[in-house]
């Protein structure tokens, strides 16, 4: 492989703790990553297993208290968004970093139209006036497939299906061109047909604006077909990571391995009941001293009470840059596997 | 021949639902978005229908307007043999217990000054005079089979991660027992092996209690599996309306065919290779419909007549309705045996 290039997106050692009346919950756990030019890395995991906080935490949007971002960095082309002032934050937002939210009907403000909140980046960050912003609002609703774009501008949120109301987010994200998008849970409330328009403008934007992006999804299927690399959480931190058709072909972490055990397929007989990974997650109420998945997975043995297991190389590679995975347990080979 | 078929215990006829436009500083109205616009279909107790279509197409406003969250335009609602739409406001909030909703956007559905065994038991304060016991009671029942930890019983929504968030919903939804739930998008903030969990626990309920469900999802490998039926809508009208083997084996409605060829593979070498049918031509507005076919600017397959004349749904094989001219002109032009299909379905056969 060729030598990667300088990362525009590094997080390092990231640690967000939220103290609640019940105590602390540690929802992010000595989280790394990073991410090249014109990169998609795909972020899958459990439900609650700390993609949104972590993102969020990023460009220190979680009010705190109660979170309490207790370590780490993110360095965006260098400088450290979790050390810089309010104001010099408030300039990455929206125009170097756009940030697509999971819930788009609490970060769309319903007291003000869509018009005004798709304009309200292009005057702020980018110097349009009125007309000049309308008229890239008008493009930008097109871009994502909304129809009748100019009447929509004056509508506001809640006249809006919920796939509108997504693809209305990713336009505000792309409004100024950033270099990173974070897309949480992007396209949940769209159909498949749109689904592909927008994995399709997507690619585009990554290979005309080099723009790096990072995709958090519980949809397998769409980390197949964008995604270059995968990383996989569970209890707060990264316990798998991998090129995606490495970890769909190879996949090392029990949990993993589970999760893509239990995809249901559109072909095929139809399964009587569908597979479930047993059990609970971890409520994480105070530190990590053990593996996360213990009390779950098949191949615990002694260890994994133990010691909570650290970030492993599985083919030598750096961490975070070829196949690396947190388990005490080694995956057999495949040629035994197939064997067994 | 109809006496065969179970009753069903839900039925939509010709359900309108308009959304006034509104422009200029007088606020005058100019006109109207369509968003539902002559919707029929039926669901036997004890079955799920799935209902699938293009992002703003109508889905969540049929639901909607089905349990009367909206006032409908025009249509009937039969829900176990009572008409919803027009029942007087006493009767509904009788009715409200035995029909619920499972909300699209988890969030903007919660009260975020309430905890968790807030929201799951207003509905029972609502509705029951069941002691603080049993409302505790049935609160945990509900949090063990949706897959939410115990010890969250007191957190507020804003505590918890989405898909956390979309189960109280439905454990909400679930609370009073109904007959009827609509499912708009359930599942789709959930990873997949809660997704699983919550799918089986629908079944599950399905089979013990009889629970008639109405499956809104763009997740179309779900509503193969829970789904008896699909309808496929698009803009604000059902294209397709078929047993879901047969519309998955074999779709007829060009756009339920286009819908199905975009499925995404989750298997990344194979997702390399897929054919998919990408649809050209402009997205119409339901404020602005266009003339004959809804579907007329973007079919791969239109014909002269789509653009002048609006195909109705009609019986084009065997328990199959389709909304599509290419199905009917071909009987219109000479087989008596489609004809006779057509009226068929004019007598209110779509089992
Ligand atoms: N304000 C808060 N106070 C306390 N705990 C919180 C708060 N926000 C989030 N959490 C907890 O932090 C954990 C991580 O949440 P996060 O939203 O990152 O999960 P997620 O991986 O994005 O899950 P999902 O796939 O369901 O969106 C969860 O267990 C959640 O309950
Ligand atoms: N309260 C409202 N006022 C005006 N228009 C509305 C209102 N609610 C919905 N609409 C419009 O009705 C149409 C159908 O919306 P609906 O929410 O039913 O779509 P949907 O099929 O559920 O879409 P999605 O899959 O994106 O959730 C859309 O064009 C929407 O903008
Ligand atoms: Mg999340
Ligand atoms: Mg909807």
């Amino acid at each position: 492989m060729a030598e990667p290039a300088a990362p525009v997106l590094e997080v390092r050692g990231l640690k967000t703790v939220f103290r609640t009346r019940g105590g602390e919950i540690h929802a992010v756990n000595d989280v790394s990553f990073h991410l090249e030019p014109g990169e998609l890395l795909g972020v899958v995991g459990e439900s609650g297993s700390g993609k949104s906080v972590t993102m969020m935490s990023l460009l220190r949007l979680l009010p705190s208290p109660p979170a309490d971002i207790r370590s780490g960095q993110a360095l965006l082309g260098g400088r450290d968004l979790l050390a810089m002032s309010d104001e010099e934050l408030r300039a990455v937002r929206g125009a170097k970093v756009g940030f697509v939210f999971q819930d788009p009907m609490t970060s769309l403000n319903p007291v003000f139209t869509l018009g005004n909140q798709v304009m309200e980046p292009l005057i702020k960050h980018m110097g349009m006036n009125r007309a000049q912003a309308e008229a890239r609002a008008i493009e930008l609703l097109e871009l994502v497939g909304i129809p009748d774009a100019k009447r929509r501008l004056y509508q506001y949120p809640h006249q809006f299906s919920g796939g509108m109301r997504q693809r209305v987010m990713i336009a505000i994200a792309l409004a100024c061109d950033p270099d990173v998008l974070i897309a949480d849970e992007p396209t949940t409330a769209l159909d498949v047909t749109i689904q592909a328009q927008i994995l399709e403008l997507v690619k585009e934007l990554r290979r005309k604006l080099g723009m790096a992006i990072v995709w958090i999804t519980h949809d397998l299927g769409v980390i197949a077909g964008i995604a270059d690399r995968v990383m996989v959480m569970y209890g707060g931190q990264v316990v798998e990571q991998a090129p995606v058709r490495e970890l769909f072909a190879n996949p090392q972490h029990p949990y993993t391995r589970a999760l893509l055990k239990t995809i249901p397929r559109i072909t095929g007989a139809r399964e009587s009941r569908l597979k479930v990974i047993e059990g609970q997650p971890p409520i994480l109420v105070e530190p990590l001293k053990a593996c996360p998945f213990r009390a779950r997975c098949e191949y615990r043995h002694a260890a994994c009470d133990e010691a909570n297991p650290a970030r492993r190389a599985i083919d030598g590679a750096k961490i975070g840059h070829g196949h690396d995975v947190a388990c005490h347990w080694q995956a057999p080979a495949k040629a035994e596997m197939a064997n067994a | 021949m109809l006496d065969a078929h179970p009753a069903p215990l839900v039925q939509v006829e010709d359900l309108k639902m308009y959304f006034p436009i509104y422009t200029g500083v007088l606020r005058t109205q100019t006109g109207n978005v369509k968003a539902v616009d002559g919707v029929s279909f039926q669901i036997t107790a004890g079955q799920t229908l799935g209902l699938v279509g293009e992002s703003g197409c109508g889905k969540s406003t049929v639901g909607r307007a089905m349990l009367r969250l909206y006032e409908p335009t025009a249509g009937r609602v039969l829900i176990d043999g009572e008409d919803v739409a027009k029942m007087a406001p006493e009767a509904l909030r009788r009715k409200r217990p035995s029909m619920q909703m499972v909300f699209q956007d988890p969030q903007a559905s919660l009260n975020p000054r309430m905890t968790l065994a807030g929201i799951v038991s207003e509905p029972m304060d609502e509705h029951t005079d069941w002691s603080r016991e049993k409302k505790t009671e049935r609160v945990y029942e509900l949090m063990d089979q949706v897959g939410l930890n115990r010890r969250f019983v007191n957190r507020y929504p804003h505590e918890f991660s989405g898909g956390q968030r979309q189960r109280i919903g439905i454990a909400r939804a679930l609370a009073l027992n109904p007959r009827f739930i609509v499912c708009d998008e359930p599942i789709a903030a959930l990873d997949v092996s809660i997704q699983a969990q919550v799918v089986n626990l629908l079944e599950d309920l399905q089979e013990k209690l009889g629970l008639t469900y109405l499956f809104i999802s763009h997740d179309l490998s779900m509503v193969r599996h829970l789904a008896q039926k699909v309808a496929v809508m698009y803009l604000g009208r059902i294209a397709e309306l078929s047993p879901s083997r047969d519309l998955y084996a074999r779709p007829l409605h060009p756009y339920a065919e286009a819908l199905l060829s975009a499925v995404n593979e989750p298997d990344p070498v194979l997702a390399a290779r897929r054919n998919r049918i990408i649809l050209t031509g402009d997205v119409p507005s339901p404020a602005n419909p266009p003339k004959g076919c809804n579907f007329c600017t973007r079919c791969p397959k239109v014909m002269d007549i789509c653009r002048s004349v609006k195909p109705e749904l009609a019986e084009v094989e065997p328990g199959r309705l389709v909304a599509c001219h290419l199905y009917t002109t071909q009987a219109d032009a000479g087989s008596a045996g489609a004809t006779e299909a057509k009226e068929r379905n004019q007598q209110g056969v779509s089992q």
